[in-house]
């Protein structure tokens, strides 16, 4: 398939600083693709420097091939929905519409056409001659995507702009947003500190930390196989324990805990014994009061701190009887658990190949 | 409940009274005064009766319309140059240095105006006069054969005017865009639009309550203006306070002055509110 961008050994020092470093990606025609990180790993940066307001120290930046190297962003085949959507108030929604287009030179029935064109496809037909003022948090957000898709740009840039929206809003244009992706077609490149934002809406999702990509993947496998602690510890929740290799044998290898415990764990060949891991687990790959007999298993008997409850999302939070480590156990809302309370004592356990390891840096 | 309400009525009175017995004695009642002096004059007999001479005369003697209407391109003359040359400045002041160099860039602005405006229009004289500071160099660098007199004439005057009244446009400018946001001009950008674009449709909409308003000021104050239009303009560039300075103190036809004076306020509150028309702004959106 044809790419959209591609972005090659990209660069960006301020002074000593660098925001950016050797980041290299490429993303196929029609992708929705995130740049997921914490606030200041350089993922605005990377984005400004694809639309055109910072030009990149080294590397190349290609859109459809051609290189965007000093081509300011009013020239470039890209736009920008801006964090907080950066519609004019000076002009009603039609007129910030046509406001590129105008710059293009369009003749005016054409541009009236096209406007009422991508109202209508975002979803708000006749809106035309409202103020910006008159319109709602997601009313604001699809002008703004409307906006920019009006001028069928060959990539759609977008700086977390559900950031601004209230919880159950974000949620529902979260949805929204990728219904119309994939009703326009147009590659969307989306950058956000928000995981599910990532994870729903997104073929692939780069996870970006201190200037660089650590995993490319698709929102499954990022979840499911991390390559890196930052990516286990960041994109989603996990229970993070420290140890060292004490045995290996194939593919699985025993982990003596630094508070004791033992564990085996599935594990890449390049842990010999010995060496010191950092092993991550997810709190929904933690069973409570799992069956015996099974293979490969971890078994734990802990005691419950407290009950964290938060609908579908609710967590036990727990400590081995033996130890000090304080886990997060998913508590499915299924009652079968609604007997549990603080302080009661119950067993856990993990399949082996559930929790992830990594050598310790 | 009587004692309630003087409760909130005395401190009330006490700060209100002086701005009325300040507006009432120090500007509505000398006005009155003026009003009632520019419809009479002196019969022969020496006695003062009712007339509407003192405003025939305005329009019988070409050199006061003239004058008037001069005064009045001028003016607005002066507050577009101002304008185009004050909203670089507020644009550079407040989006393109850092905002610790921004407050000292606007300290650089104010200074002059800590010298009088007497000092400053003689500043520029000692500058552009025939023996000045520009003919010297000039002379000097072989440019000139002979020194050329740059003071009062047309264009000098409206630049000395234009000096005189930019703070008052810069000072609103900056405040109104500061108070612009920066992506709004990025994504301008990021739409296809150009320098032009972006300041006809983005940065002039947004700071157009900024712009009236020191459009206002500037025209206010050069229509007024007395100093600038009499010392570098000349004998060659009449202003119609010269005139109305003259009717008071040269021919003591107090009379007459008083007529003029209501001339200008009217000449200058007609102006303002056909701007205010034009722009589509509110004067209490402006004044703000």
């Amino acid at each position: 398939m044809a790419l959209d961008l591609s972005v090659e050994n990209v660069t960006k020092t301020f002074g000593d600083f660098t925001a950016v470093n050797e980041v290299s990606f490429a993303v196929e025609q029609g992708r929705f693709f995130s740049i997921l990180g914490p606030s200041g790993c350089g993922k605005t940066t990377l984005l400004r420097m694809i639309a055109g307001f910072i030009e990149p120290t080294a590397g190349r930046i290609l859109i459809r091939g051609n290189d965007m190297a000093n081509l300011p962003p009013n020239r470039r085949p890209v736009n920008l929905i801006f964090q907080h959507l950066a519609l004019f108030p000076m002009m009603n929604v039609a007129q910030n519409i046509a406001f590129g287009l105008q710059r293009r030179k369009e003749k005016k029935p054409e541009i009236d056409r096209k406007v009422a064109d991508i109202l209508e496809r975002v979803g708000l037909p006749g809106f035309g001659n409202k103020k910006i003022d008159q319109l709602s948090g997601g009313q604001k957000q699809r002008v703004a995507i409307a906006r920019c898709l009006v001028l069928d740009p060959a990539v759609l840039l977008l700086d977390e702009p559900l950031g601004a929206l209230d919880l159950k809003l974000r949620e529902q244009m979260k949805v929204e947003l990728k219904k119309l992706q994939a009703q326009v077609g147009t590659t969307f490149i989306y950058i956000t500190h928000d995981q599910s934002e990532a994870l729903v809406m997104s073929d692939h999702v780069a996870v970006m930390n201190n200037g660089r990509f650590e995993q490319v993947d698709t929102p499954r496998k990022l979840y499911a196989h991390p390559k890196t602690p930052f990516v286990a510890r960041f994109v989603g929740d996990n229970n993070a324990w420290k140890g060292i290799v004490a045995d290996h044998r194939e593919d699985l290898c025993t982990i003596e805990t630094t508070d004791g415990q033992i564990f085996t764990a599935g594990a890449a060949p390049d842990l010999p014994s010995g060496t010191p891991v950092a092993f991550f687990i997810r709190p929904e790959a933690i069973i409570i009061a799992p069956d015996a007999g099974l293979d490969d298993f971890n078994r734990l008997p802990v005691v419950i701190k407290s009950i964290l409850f938060d609908g579908a999302n609710s967590r036990l939070l727990a400590t081995p009887v033996d130890g000090e480590k304080e886990l997060m156990i998913a508590l499915p809302q299924n009652r079968q658990y609604d007997h549990l309370n603080a302080g009661d004592r119950v067993d856990i356990g993990w399949s082996a190949r559930s929790a992830s390891c990594f050598k310790a840096s | 409940m009587n004692a309630a309400r003087a409760r909130i009525t005395l401190p009330f009175l006490i700060f209100v009274t002086p701005v009325l017995m300040w507006l009432f004695l120090l500007i509505v009642l000398p006005h009155i005064d003026l009003l009632l002096m520019s419809f009479r004059i002196e019969d022969d007999a020496g006695a003062t009766v009712w007339s509407l001479v003192n405003y025939l005369n305005f329009f019988d003697e070409p050199v006061y319309w003239r004058t008037f209407t001069r005064t009045a391109v001028y003016a607005i003359l002066t507050t577009m140059i101002t304008f185009a040359v004050s909203l670089p400045v507020a644009f550079y002041i407040t989006k393109v240095v850092s905002p610790r160099f921004s407050g000292f860039l606007s300290l650089l602005l104010l200074m002059p105006f800590w010298v009088s405006e007497l000092v400053r229009v003689y500043g520029w004289m000692i500058l552009l006069r025939e023996s000045g500071v520009i003919n010297h160099f000039l002379l000097k660098a072989g440019l000139l054969q002979r020194p050329v007199e740059m003071l009062y004439n047309d264009v000098t005057m409206v630049m000395g005017l234009v000096y005189t009244s930019m703070l008052f446009m810069v000072v609103p400018l900056i405040s109104v865009l500061e108070s612009l946001d920066d992506s709004l001009i990025e994504a301008a950008y990021d739409l296809g639009g150009n320098v032009f674009s972006i300041v006809t449709r983005i940065i002039i909409p947004h700071a157009m309550p900024g712009i009236v308003s020191g459009g206002i000021v500037v025209f206010m104050l050069t229509l007024g203006n007395y100093l600038t239009p009499n010392l570098i303009g000349g004998k060659n560039s009449l202003w119609f306070t010269e005139q109305i300075y003259n009717q008071f103190i040269a021919s003591f036809n107090w009379n007459q002055g008083a007529a003029f004076g209501f001339l200008l306020l009217i000449l200058s509150s007609s102006i303002i509110w056909i701007g205010l028309k034009l722009t589509r702004q509110k004067l209490s959106q402006v004044v703000q």
